[in-house]
């Protein structure tokens, strides 16, 4: 699939297996470079899993992942995770302020992000300046989600991994988040892989869509096949029989 | 004391038996059992020491202090069964204990070089840092747990292992060694030591006793620290494969 588009990720035969439970199953496809792909499917089918094996978090137990034309294996981790970053759907906070929190991935590396930069990362998330010095524990979900985004953008990555950013948010906080994500895509060209319960969401944002039951991938296209679905399936699960 | 006597004392056991039974509490075969078993014990040790003493040999010095660590390392690993290789990082976090502080009072002549001193004092340490090495791998095994998503987060950012790990480190040394550092402040305020009553029971100068007791909660100030701090950044690394991913199965 996606042939017309360079891919950021592919994945060529992967599985993955913890304690005899397959969590993936021989998964193979691309993530194309500069889009959105959005992962849908019913809770357990592994897309967690899947996101977790590109950021190496986990590795594959057989199969090939390809960042960038490049095995994962020949990546050093804190290049490769730099490289593809990723915001978690609870949106951990490290105590201390916003500040702190956005610090966070430069201060790993021993370097000083500089108050200007927070100052404009957090307007690209939509927050003033004044969240700066907030304490990280009196953010509500959606600002939460908002300084994870942030953070995770501090470190520039070329793929941006989102795994249910906005499945606890109202209404507003999911329309800025969506709109915050679109922006990030089309200002720095980052390719982002999104895991979304919300199907509308996924066929209003995503270019391409996964869908994803019991550790393999069923059905992949533009995501406009959410609307047409080929696969008996897919069909069931998007008019909502399958969960 | 005679054994008269000492068979009186078993009316401490009779009344938590009364109250177990009284109460329904189901505590009497437990407090039983523990009784019976601390009267084998403690008899034979004090047979043991007794032989010990006399012959003052180094050699049974060196069997004493070696069967303290073993058995003080197989009851400490059950609490981090979960973290590889637990046995060996125990025992040596125990035997670097016990060559630290026995160096130090040996060698600035604080203790003499006596089977008597080394062996009691080798117990409380011993003892001490089985106690603190359980809890710190109790708290620490909880934190990992329950910080999986902390972990991840600071790996997922491109931290390296100790980075992701340090927070629940750090918690898990300053939780075990809390409970010494309290203890020590409202020593002789609220409690009196126990070596230090039986010392002066047993006939000494209470300011000796004082003494005596004092260079023992420095010892254990010393116990509770290292054992911890130790522990914590010999096991940490287990936690970890070389991809600095957090292992599922440690």
């Amino acid at each position: 699939m996606n042939t017309k588009y360079k891919p950021a990720i592919h994945f060529n035969d992967v599985t993955y297996t913890i304690n005899d439970n397959v969590i993936l199953k021989r998964i193979t496809g691309s993530f194309p470079e500069g889009k959105i792909t959005t992962l849908v499917g019913p809770s357990g089918a592994g897309k967690t899993t899947l996101l977790k094996l590109c950021n190496h978090l986990i590795s594959a137990g057989s199969g090939e992942i390809y960042i960038k034309d490049k095995a994962i294996e020949q990546y050093e981790p804190v290049e490769l995770r730099k490289l593809v970053g990723m915001a978690l759907q609870s949106a951990p906070m490290v105590e201390g302020t916003v500040f702190e929190n956005l610090s966070l991935p430069l201060s790993l590396q021993g370097e000083k992000l500089d108050p200007k930069e927070a100052e404009e990362l957090l307007e690209d998330v939509g927050l003033g300046k004044e969240y700066l010095h907030r304490s990280s524990t009196d953010l509500s979900g959606g600002q939460r989600q908002k300084v994870s985004i942030a953070r995770t953008l501090v470190n520039r990555p070329k793929v941006l991994l989102l795994d249910e950013i906005t499945s606890s948010l109202d209404f507003a906080s999911l329309h800025e988040i969506e709109e915050l994500i679109s922006k990030i895509n089309q200002k720095y060209g980052t390719t982002i892989i999104w895991i979304t319960h919300n199907l509308k969401q996924a066929l209003l944002i995503g270019n391409y869509t996964w869908v994803m039951m019991d550790g393999e991938v069923i059905e992949t296209g533009e995501s406009s096949l959410l609307e047409s679905p080929v696969n008996e399936k897919v069909r069931r699960f998007v008019k909502g029989e399958a969960e | 004391m005679t054994y008269l006597t000492l068979s009186i004392t078993l009316i401490f056991v009779v009344i938590p038996l009364v109250l177990s039974k009284t109460l329904r509490l189901g505590l009497e075969k437990d407090t039983i059992v523990a009784t019976v078993r601390s009267i084998i014990q403690l008899l034979a040790v004090g047979f043991i020491l007794k032989f010990v003493f006399d012959s003052d040999s180094l050699i049974y010095i060196f069997l004493m202090v070696t069967l303290m660590i073993i058995v003080a390392t197989h009851n400490a690993k059950r609490k981090g069964a979960s973290i590889k290789g637990i046995t060996w990082k125990v025992g040596l976090t125990l035997v670097l204990i016990e060559v630290l502080t026995q160096s130090i009072l040996l060698g600035f002549q604080i203790t003499p070089p006596t089977a008597q001193y080394i062996i009691s004092i080798s117990g409380m340490v011993i003892g001490n840092s089985m106690v603190l090495a359980i809890l710190f791998l109790n708290r620490f095994t909880s934190e990992i747990e329950a910080h999986q998503e902390q972990t991840e987060l600071v790996l997922s950012l491109g931290g390296t292992p100790k980075q992701a790990i340090h927070s629940q480190l750090i918690k898990s040394i300053k939780a075990s060694m809390i409970p010494t550092i309290e203890s020590q402040k409202t020593v002789g305020l609220v409690q009196l030591p126990g070596m230090m009553s039986g010392q002066i029971i047993a006939g000494a100068d209470p300011i000796q006793a004082v003494q005596f007791q004092l260079l023992i909660m420095f010892l254990l100030l010393t116990t509770a620290a290292v054992t911890s701090t130790m522990l914590g950044f010999l096991s940490y690394p287990t936690l970890f494969n070389n991809r600095m991913q957090l292992l599922k199965n440690r």
